[in-house]
């Protein structure tokens, strides 16, 4: 089992639902977020060109983050999901300096928190709170091990690229361009 | 005109670590531990050459004072965890892949170590001494017969003290600017230099003091040769690690840097030491305390540049 | 997985440590759930609504949490607006309850010792004070000078009231300040109107032209969701707008038009698909009146002579036009919808609605689908009195193709003047933020001003509650009843609102308020329900349904009778238009002595040193209604200034700079507001989100946050034909320092 995330960059307006419904959903405090967009344009008026990126975790196949964590509070649940356990994190911030991708954040309670997949509902066999919101339905969530999942079937039929590949991470959050 | 923009979240220094999840705290930890691991180094070092009695500063008495120093460097790292009444996680597992985790349990080990290792010695520094129960004198004689033992155990211990505050950070290869092999030992280097320093400093024996400022030199060499090194490498890297390099090389940093971590911190006491050895007198603290000081900028100086240095995609 | 995740030693029994660190690995290493802590997930409840965030009007269920708060809003999956997405206002529209600034009681306008300030009043008293202003406004100039403004579902409940009360003056702004041009552009086309939810069949689409038409920002549900199917299924977007617009960002063709010049556009376009006889023939020979009439109207007007005004050059015209024909009948010319623009915008609309005849793409998939809707009988009560005056008395024979209540022009005749047959003396305001509302603050003032009465229901302390002489705060959608939901789809559908909770503070209802405040003016005969869930079961049960039923599906879907949402294939159809046809050539703007078909002409352009104003939405927000959105202000708390980079050079800008603006007529911004450098914005022009720089205090999260695009609109462009409100003919320049600082400040 492996779970991923694909972003079609195509179709993604960048309206920043996918971070209200992660809020609303984790309860994650006003003033933080699990996942952000990213809108980078390119060229000089009228030549112009727009990637808009809803970006989160990337729950990677080679954690950094689970690597350099000295409690073993970050490690990696079913399916590769990379998670946090609260009560086991001492908050020395390990983690997100080591994070290429600055996904993490230390929770006003003191533990580091991030995207978790929305785990609690992956594990009912629900897609996550950000996926099921998305207006354009451009995030696609399954197991990449299934040929069916609606991430298999996407990647299969669409190009894509990953953030940072060089920092070797094996992120498993896909970009379809 | 290319233009990046995060149209939402993140544009917060809680959640975007470039704009520093690491203060003064940190630095302070690395910079003490460094220090400690270094004198506990020469000590141990001397006292197994037998040079005792020729280095008393170096093997009796700066250790008395490293304690205090790794129970303030471990206070530092306390007052930087956000969730501290969990503090104890860190001895509940041992992840060798973190930095974090076995600096944690090395310093475990190492700080009773430099407690017992004073205190083997402190009927020497004070000959009146008592010990509160008979149990302690059986202990101390116990601990004095196996002093070897105990050096032995040290001078690993303080090895990877050492090359911890420098693994620590080059473990996280995120941060281009750390992601190089030689953060470490330059870091235990300068940890070795500090320690010399220090032993310098408090030695009020000509020998010793001489001796140390050789080794002194000789240390600052290498940390110059590998901060030269160092850059080398980056400038024929990566994208990012030129631009990380950038950061000391007309960037941000380069003032700081050059200035008091390497000028002040290294080529000036470097000269004022080579004036001594040719015998002209200059009082040791001199340059002893511009060495304390360049290596603590430096700790500061790459903490702080490191987490500014980032991948950009 | 590989094995690194191994490399990871625990010491077993060093206490309860040992244990809590073994704990997720060994359930990782057999696969099984993991015992991370996971959020609340079990809500304790579940109750329809339908999102007041914006007038799309998703239809969603509002959760619970265990602790019995408010936890999160999700979209119906039966609801044809939203698919069971909700946008990100709907989504945040939890913030809209948790704001702790809102309205929590009364107020009265009180003048203690020489100042005037608002009092804490009891309901009974707010609604006293109103019913005795407004009987003294009947007496006095009768019940026909008192108007209703509304721009929220609570208006429907002071609708009844002020019709029983004598008056039908019921207007929102949503009309002369949006789609007005449209429906009046379509009504004289083809005999019908777009209305909300546009009946555009954009999911079934081969080509979608936008005109300005920003969806995506434009975050109206259905249109992004719609507009998402069709990239998906291939589609050709093509979208014309000065700014790069996200939508642009996602189109095959984007015309980076002159501000200004559409028209010009839309007729060559015209031009060539007639010239090239690329139009729908059988379609036009049925359907349509005066396409000779047209034919020789647009002969000279060809993609060179448009280039010369569009700066579009002639062959992207021809391809984008060859493309439009292509994919006829599936193709929209999306009519838009906050179409104000420039004052002939019935004119532009009307092109529009030519273009899409020529198509064929009216009545037909992938074009305009034609809408249903339920109909809900309303409580029985005795016939309304007929007023003796409407709105229109104010200025007869202006307006008359306006099918909806013009606002500013009701504001216009508040302003007393002799040769006016009537003038409004009283304000209902409910749910609408007339100061960023109504462009030329001056004259909504000034209006204001000159009024006896005004009374404001509202849910926060916007900028028109300022104004009022009692406020009445009305709880929010999350914590009330409204009447169903009854607007249009491709199948009629209704949908319920039912309070999740009870209101915070003192907050009421506005059903609540109504009743209570008929029983003071004595219209109780109005309102013979005795509470809302008998008025909404009754109003069910005669549509077969009931209070009970919706309570639990939240929406219901009724299957079309007619099975008539396409054309059938060369049907005959008599359309409502004078001459039974789709009129090319409209014979209700010639009797009103209007153009019949379109004429091109040229508007005013900026001065050296100053920029048009462009303004638009944003995706997070809704006008300045979300603007102190605890959830929404964390995505977005400010609108910045979009400024070219060559302009930005020439002023020497920084991005983030803080800067003010001053317009054409001297007219300065209050606040500043941060430079955003891009090249997504033209040379010429300047662009802002629409709904920020609030200047009232008490909203503490947006209070002085950018600047208010309302406040520099001091030029408006009306419309002749239905009074609509130009609003894009505005100019700015910079002003690097505070204009505000007198000089001794500024040399301190
Ligand atoms: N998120 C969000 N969505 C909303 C709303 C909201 O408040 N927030 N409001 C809803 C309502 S009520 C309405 S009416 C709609 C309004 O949304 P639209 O109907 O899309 O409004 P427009 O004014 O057409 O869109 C503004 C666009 O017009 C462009 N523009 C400016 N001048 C010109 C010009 O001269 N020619 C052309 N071709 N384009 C020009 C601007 O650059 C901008 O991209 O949005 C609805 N959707
Ligand atoms: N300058 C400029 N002016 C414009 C536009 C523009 O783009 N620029 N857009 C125009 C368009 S398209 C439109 S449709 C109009 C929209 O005009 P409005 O609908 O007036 O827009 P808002 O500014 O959101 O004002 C909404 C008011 O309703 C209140 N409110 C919110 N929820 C409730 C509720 O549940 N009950 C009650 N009683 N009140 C509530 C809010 O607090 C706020 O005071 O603006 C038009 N005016
Ligand atoms: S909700 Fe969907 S469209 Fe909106 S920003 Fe997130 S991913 Fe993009
Ligand atoms: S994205 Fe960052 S936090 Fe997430 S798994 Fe990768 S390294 Fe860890
Ligand atoms: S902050 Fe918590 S999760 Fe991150 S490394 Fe430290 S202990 Fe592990
Ligand atoms: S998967 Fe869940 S936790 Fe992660 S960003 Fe989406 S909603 Fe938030
Ligand atoms: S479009 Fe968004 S704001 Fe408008 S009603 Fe639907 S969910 Fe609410
Ligand atoms: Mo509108």
């Amino acid at each position: 089992m492996r779970y991923a995330m694909a972003v079609d960059t195509k179709k993604c307006v960048g309206c920043s639902d996918c971070v209200v419904a992660c809020q609303t959903e984790n309860n994650v405090p006003i003033g933080y977020c699990r996942d952000w967009i990213v809108e980078v344009t390119d060229g000089t008026y009228p030549q112009l060109e727009m990637e808009i990126r809803s970006e989160r975790c990337n729950h990677c196949d080679n954690s950094p983050c689970v690597r350099c964590c000295p409690t073993g509070a970050s490690h990696y649940s079913d399916g590769g999901i990379v998670l946090v356990t609260k009560d086991m994190c001492i908050g020395c911030g390990a983690c997100i300096a080591s994070c290429p991708y600055d996904a993490r954040y230390p929770h006003p309670d003191g533990y580091v928190d991030k995207c978790t997949f929305c785990i609690h509902r992956v594990q009912k066999g629900q897609n996550p709170a950000c996926v099921e919101v998305c207006p354009t339905k451009c995030l696609y969530f399954g197991d990449l091990d299934d040929p069916n999942s609606d991430v298999s079937k996407v990647l299969q039929k669409r190009k894509f690229k990953t953030l940072i590949p060089e920092a070797g991470t094996k992120p498993q959050l896909y970009f379809l361009i | 005109m290319k233009e990046e923009l995060i149209v939402s979240g993140r544009m917060n220094y809680k959640v975007d670590p470039t704009l520093h999840i690491w203060g003064w705290e940190i630095p302070l930890y690395l910079f003490l531990g460094g220090l400690a691991a270094g004198v506990l180094f020469f000590a141990a070092l001397y006292y197994l050459r037998g040079k005792d009695k020729e280095y008393q500063a170096a093997v009796k008495w700066v250790p008395m004072i490293t304690p205090f120093l790794l129970v303030i460097g471990l206070i530092a790292l306390f007052y930087d965890l956000n969730h501290k009444l969990y503090f104890w996680r860190l001895y509940t597992s041992i992840n060798l892949q973190s930095p974090m985790s076995w600096g944690a349990w090395a310093l475990l080990v190492i700080t009773p170590l430099s407690v017992v290792w004073s205190a083997t010695y402190v009927r020497e520094a004070f000959p009146f001494w008592k010990w509160p129960f008979a149990w302690l004198d059986t202990l101390e004689d116990f601990f004095i017969k196996n002093r070897t033992v105990l050096a032995w155990i040290m001078i690993v211990y303080a090895s990877i003290l050492g090359i911890y505050t420098g693994i620590l950070l080059s473990a996280f290869n995120s941060r281009p600017l750390w992601n190089t092999s030689i953060l470490g030992p330059l870091f235990l280097v300068s940890g070795l230099s500090a320690g010399a320093a220090l032993i310098m400093m408090l030695s009020n024996n000509p020998l010793e003091r001489k001796r140390f400022s050789q080794i002194d030199l000789m240390l600052i060499g290498i940390e110059i040769f590998l901060i030269i090194h160092m850059f080398m490498g980056f400038r024929a890297s990566t994208e990012v690690q030129i631009e990380a390099a950038a950061l000391f090389l007309g960037g941000p940093y380069t003032l700081p840097f050059w200035i008091f971590a390497v000028f002040l911190g290294m080529v000036l006491p470097a000269f004022l030491e080579i004036w001594e050895l040719r015998g002209n007198h200059i009082p040791a603290y001199i340059p002893a305390i511009l060495i304390l000081c360049g290596n603590i900028a430096l700790r500061f100086i790459i903490v702080y540049a490191g987490q500014s240095s980032r991948y950009l995609y | 997985m590989g094995q690194s995740r191994r490399e990871f030693l625990k010491i077993a029994g060093i206490g309860l440590g040992g244990i809590a660190v073994t704990a997720p690995l060994i359930n990782w290493a057999n696969g099984s759930i993991s015992t991370d802590r996971l959020p609340a997930e079990d809500f304790i409840s579940r109750t329809p609504t339908y999102c007041e965030i914006c007038f799309w009007k998703c239809a969603g269920w509002v959760y619970k949490n265990e602790k019995n708060d408010i936890w999160k809003i999700i979209g119906n999956d039966d609801d044809q607006h939203c698919n069971g997405r909700l946008c990100p206002r709907g989504t945040g529209g939890v913030g809209m309850y948790y704001d702790e600034d809102r309205l929590k009681t009364p107020l009265i306008r009180r003048t203690i010792d020489g100042k005037q300030q608002f009092v804490e009043a009891s309901w009974d008293e707010a609604l006293t004070l109103v019913a005795e202003n407004l009987a003294k406004i009947k007496e006095q100039h009768g019940p026909e000078c008192v108007a209703l403004f509304t721009h929220g579902s609570g208006g429907k409940f002071f609708g009844d009231l002020l019709n029983a009360y004598g008056s039908n003056s019921i207007t929102a702004p949503s009309f002369a300040q949006c789609r007005g041009p449209r429906e009046v552009a379509f009504m004289s086309t083809f005999g019908e109107v777009i209305a909300s939810p546009e009946r555009t069949d954009i999911r079934d689409t081969k080509c979608l032209v936008l005109i300005g038409s920003h969806i995506g920002e434009n975050m109206h549900n259905g249109q992004v969701q719609e507009m998402s199917d069709a990239i998906d299924k291939g589609a050709t977007i093509i979208t014309v707008d000065p700014r790069f617009s996200t939508a642009a960002s996602k189109s095959k063709y984007w015309l980076p038009i002159k501000p200004a010049t559409d028209l010009a556009l839309l007729l060559a376009w015209t031009h060539e698909i007639i010239y090239n006889e690329w139009y729908d023939k059988k379609y036009v020979e049925k359907y349509c009146y005066g396409f000779d009439e047209l034919k020789e109207h647009v002969k000279t007007f060809t993609p060179e002579w448009a280039y010369g005004i569009t700066t579009i050059k002639p062959h992207i015209i021809r391809e984008t036009a060859k493309e439009m024909a292509n994919a006829s009948p599936a193709v929209i010319v999306h009519p838009g919808r906050h179409v104000t623009w420039y004052g002939d915008d019935t004119q532009r609309l009307r092109a529009v609605a030519i273009l899409n005849a020529l198509l064929g793409s009216w009545g037909r998939r992938g074009g305009f689908y034609n809408p249903d809707r339920a109909s809900i009988p309303s409580f029985p009560h005795p016939e309304f009195p007929e007023p003796k005056k409407t709105w229109r008395d104010a200025h007869p024979g202006l307006y008359n193709l306006a099918s909806e209540v013009v606002a500013n022009d009701i504001c216009d005749s508040t302003i007393p003047s002799p040769d006016r047959a009537c003038n409004f003396k009283g304000w209902i305001v409910n749910g609408t933020n007339l100061i960023f509302t109504l462009p030329d603050q001056r004259k909504t003032l000034a209006a204001i001003q000159s009024l006896e009465f005004m009374v404001v229901i509202d849910t926060m302390p916007m900028e028109i509650t300022g104004y009022a002489d009692v406020v009445l705060p009305e709880c929010t959608y999350l914590e009330r009843y409204d009447y169903c939901r009854t607007d249009q789809n491709r199948q009629a559908s209704i949908a319920l609102r039912m309070p999740a909770t009870t209101p915070k503070y003192d907050s009421k209802p506005s059903w609540w308020m109504v009743k209570e405040l008929s029983k003071k003016m004595g219209l109780e005969q109005y309102f013979q329900w005795n509470n809302i869930e008998e008025l909404l079961d009754w109003q069910l049960k005669q549509i077969g349904s009931s209070l009970e039923e919706m309570q639990r599906i939240g929406v219901k879907n009724f299957p079309r009778t007619d099975d008539y949402l396409y054309f059938g294939d060369g049907e005959d159809i008599e359309f409502n238009t004078n001459t039974g046809k789709i009129e090319l050539f409209a014979t209700d703007l010639q009797n009103e002595g209007f153009d019949p078909m379109p004429v091109y002409t040229p508007h005013p352009e900026p001065q050296t040193g100053f920029y048009r104003l462009n303004y638009g939405r944003n995706p997070a927000h809704t006008f300045s209604r979300t603007a102190n959105n605890p959830n929404l202000t964390d995505l977005l708390d400010e609108n910045t200034l979009w400024v070219n980079p060559i302009v930005a050079k020439e002023w020497g800008l920084k991005p983030g700079q803080q800067i003010w603006l001053e317009n054409q007529d001297g007219i300065l911004s209050t606040f500043a507001i941060k430079v955003r450098i891009t090249e997504r914005i033209r040379h010429d022009s300047v662009y802002m989100v629409h709904g920020f720089g609030h200047t009232e205090k008490q909203l503490t999260r947006s209070y002085g946050k950018g600047i208010s695009d309302t406040e520099m609109i001091t030029n408006v462009m009306t419309d002749p034909i239905m009074g609509g409100t130009g609003m894009r003919g505005n100019f700015v320049t910079f002003k690097l320092e505070n204009p505000h600082l007198t000089k001794k400040e500024v040399a301190s």
